[in-house]
């Protein structure tokens, strides 16, 4: 039942094989038998219980979406109403979301069933899930390994089969690293896809809600009810949402894919690249040419995004202030007390980090040295993208330099952290899509391979993703002992 | 580039937010090898290339100026530190 598709689950509910209760009570036990990966902060056992009857009833009466009564989970950023959404953090171990991010609202919608809220790095600053206020993540493929970050819990949680697919967000790696990391699927959409109202903002401006699952064909039913125009985002897209399933069976004959040389050369483990090496080989056989491309600009993409992300972080997080939600500490002297206090203790070292970071950029007599500099160098690697997927339809490339590192391994040494995310981060200063599909092992850890596309072209990649799924079997493999 | 433990002070008192004394040189390190990263971006030309804030330079839509928000009073304040007759109290600031 683990294994199934969402496809093949909706069958299954559908023929009556097992209600929307039964499956929802197994992926609990389940959660509870493997609660040692620490992938779930919250688990909401009686509200998806709930849910799931609901669900039941839908199906009864013939009215169900494809997702209803399907269990899902939620990343922890996501604010879930009368349910504690943490964001990792102390700050909000006491906050109970008073609304629903939209993403939540349209799975409440369609009838999904939410086993929880899964665990990631604090404010989701972080590569490894070690960051979190409730502690480290395992990888279930090597639990002395991280799962990646910040979406960890909820790669460790699709991987170990402990939901049927859960949502992550990915503001510089955040979706593709850990999906890579635990051999699962998962698609950062273009920026502006999916609405970021009531996710709880880290970066607005790189900020992107996606699916993580299994497979390309489960990615794309999740996508379609996360996608889609917001109100009350006001950076949402108004573009319409295709069908994302339609074109996934499409065949790939005079497919372009260009291999940037930035991506393969020194820092790249070298069983990594031959895993890479063979996946592209496969979709030669598929009918695609596959040619090298340069994007000089990408080795910039580091600093500035660590000038970007935390100057717009030390700004978003200066709501947490200790008086109107989250943490308070005690016995404040005054108003600056409790202020500083409140924030010095509810926040964690790699938040502090960035905020200071972002303080300093943003401070008078730095502003242009940093951040205007920085902002310039993103149009430029914006365009490097733009003319590269001019030339080839997708950019094809490694998620990671290696695979899964040791738990304490690196989370001593935030810059050499930092640097794990140089194949991913690219992605978010352009706010193109991409993915990563599980594309083999190296070490006996999974491998990502990495398919970035042009802007709103999701259909395309999941197209691209699904087509190598047809012909592999690497994403339907499950860590030993899950 | 490096910055200084004082440097480092001042930055925490910008962002109201309160670092250990232990932890001053530590921040202090990381913050300089972060800024060491970045002076790569000095070997750019970006003269006359327009900063970037939105990947599809989309600018800030315009909306009706109505009322689209429900009253939500209570939820709010349940989760506040600490209210009273329905206002947030904090420290007092006036002597």
């Amino acid at each position: 039942m683990y294994n199934k598709t969402i496809t093949e689950l909706a069958q299954g509910l559908r023929s009556g094989e097992f209600s929307s209760v039964e499956l929802t009570a197994a992926f609990l036990d389940r959660i509870k038998q493997h609660s040692g990966l620490n992938a779930y902060i919250s688990v909401t056992e009686d509200l998806a219980l709930q849910q799931a009857k609901a669900a039941d009833a839908r199906l009864a009466n013939g009215d169900a979406e494809l997702l209803t009564g399907i269990p899902i989970a939620q990343k922890d950023i996501f604010c879930t109403e009368g349910v504690k959404t943490t964001c990792g953090s102390l700050m909000l171990d006491n906050f109970i979301a008073p609304y629903n991010a939209t993403v939540v609202e349209k799975f409440n919608h369609a009838g999904a069933v939410m086993l929880g809220k899964l665990n990631m790095d604090e404010f989701a600053m972080g590569s490894s899930n070690e960051t979190s206020y409730y502690g480290a993540v395992k990888n279930p493929w090597n639990t002395n390994t991280v799962p990646g970050g910040s979406s960890g819990g909820t790669a460790a949680a699709v991987a170990a089969r402990l939901a049927v697919c859960a949502t992550g967000t990915d503001t510089g790696g955040s979706i593709r690293q850990p999906a890579a990391l635990c051999g699962i699927t998962g698609l950062k959409p273009t920026y502006g896809r999916v609405s970021r109202y009531g996710m709880i903002a880290y970066a607005s401006s790189l900020d992107q809600g996606g699916p993580m699952t299994r497979s390309a064909e489960d990615a794309a039913i999740m996508l379609q009810t996360m996608a889609g125009f917001d109100d009350k985002d006001s950076t949402s897209v108004d573009t319409p949402v295709p069908d994302y399933s339609a074109g996934l069976n499409n065949r790939l004959d005079g497919l372009k894919i260009g291999l940037p040389k930035e991506f393969f050369g020194e820092g790249l483990n070298s069983e990594v690249a031959a895993t890479l090496e063979t996946a592209i080989d496969e979709y030669r056989k598929l009918g695609a040419t596959v040619t090298e491309i340069s994007m000089p600009t990408l080795k910039l993409a580091i600093p500035a995004y660590y000038v970007i992300a935390p100057a717009e972080c030390s700004a978003n997080l200066s709501r947490f202030d200790g008086v109107r939600f989250g943490y308070r500490c005690e016995n404040p002297a005054d108003l600056s007390d409790l202020y500083t206090r409140s924030r010095g203790e509810g926040f964690g070292k790699e938040v502090k980090r960035r905020i200071l970071m972002g303080t300093y950029a943003l401070s008078a007599g730095y502003y242009d040295a940093y951040y205007i500099k920085a902002q310039k160098i993103r149009r430029l690697i914006s365009e490097d993208f733009k003319k590269a997927l001019s030339e080839v339809d997708v950019i094809m490339g490694p998620v990671t330099p290696s695979t899964a590192f040791g738990i304490g391994e690196k989370i001593g040494n935030p810059i050499e952290m930092y640097l794990s995310d140089i194949y991913t981060i690219a992605i978010n200063l352009a706010g193109v899509p991409a993915m990563s599909i599980p594309a083999g092992f190296a070490q006996g850890l999974p491998v990502g391979l990495q398919i970035i596309g042009n802007y709103f072209a999701e259909d395309r990649l999941l197209n691209i993703a699904h087509q190598y799924q047809q012909v592999t079997d690497w994403h339907q493999q499950a860590p030993a002992g899950f | 580039m490096s910055l200084t433990a004082d440097d480092v002070k001042k930055i925490a008192h910008l962002a109201r937010l309160g670092i250990e004394q232990h932890d001053v040189a530590a921040y202090a390190a990381d913050l300089s090898r972060m800024l060491d990263l970045m002076v790569q971006m000095n070997d750019v030309d970006t003269g006359g290339i327009e900063p970037m804030a939105h990947p599809m330079d989309q600018v800030q839509r315009l909306r009706s100026d109505v009322v689209t928000e429900q009253d939500k009073r209570e939820k709010f304040q349940a989760i506040a530190p600490q209210v009273e007759a329905g206002l947030y109290l904090v420290p007092k600031v006036i002597e």
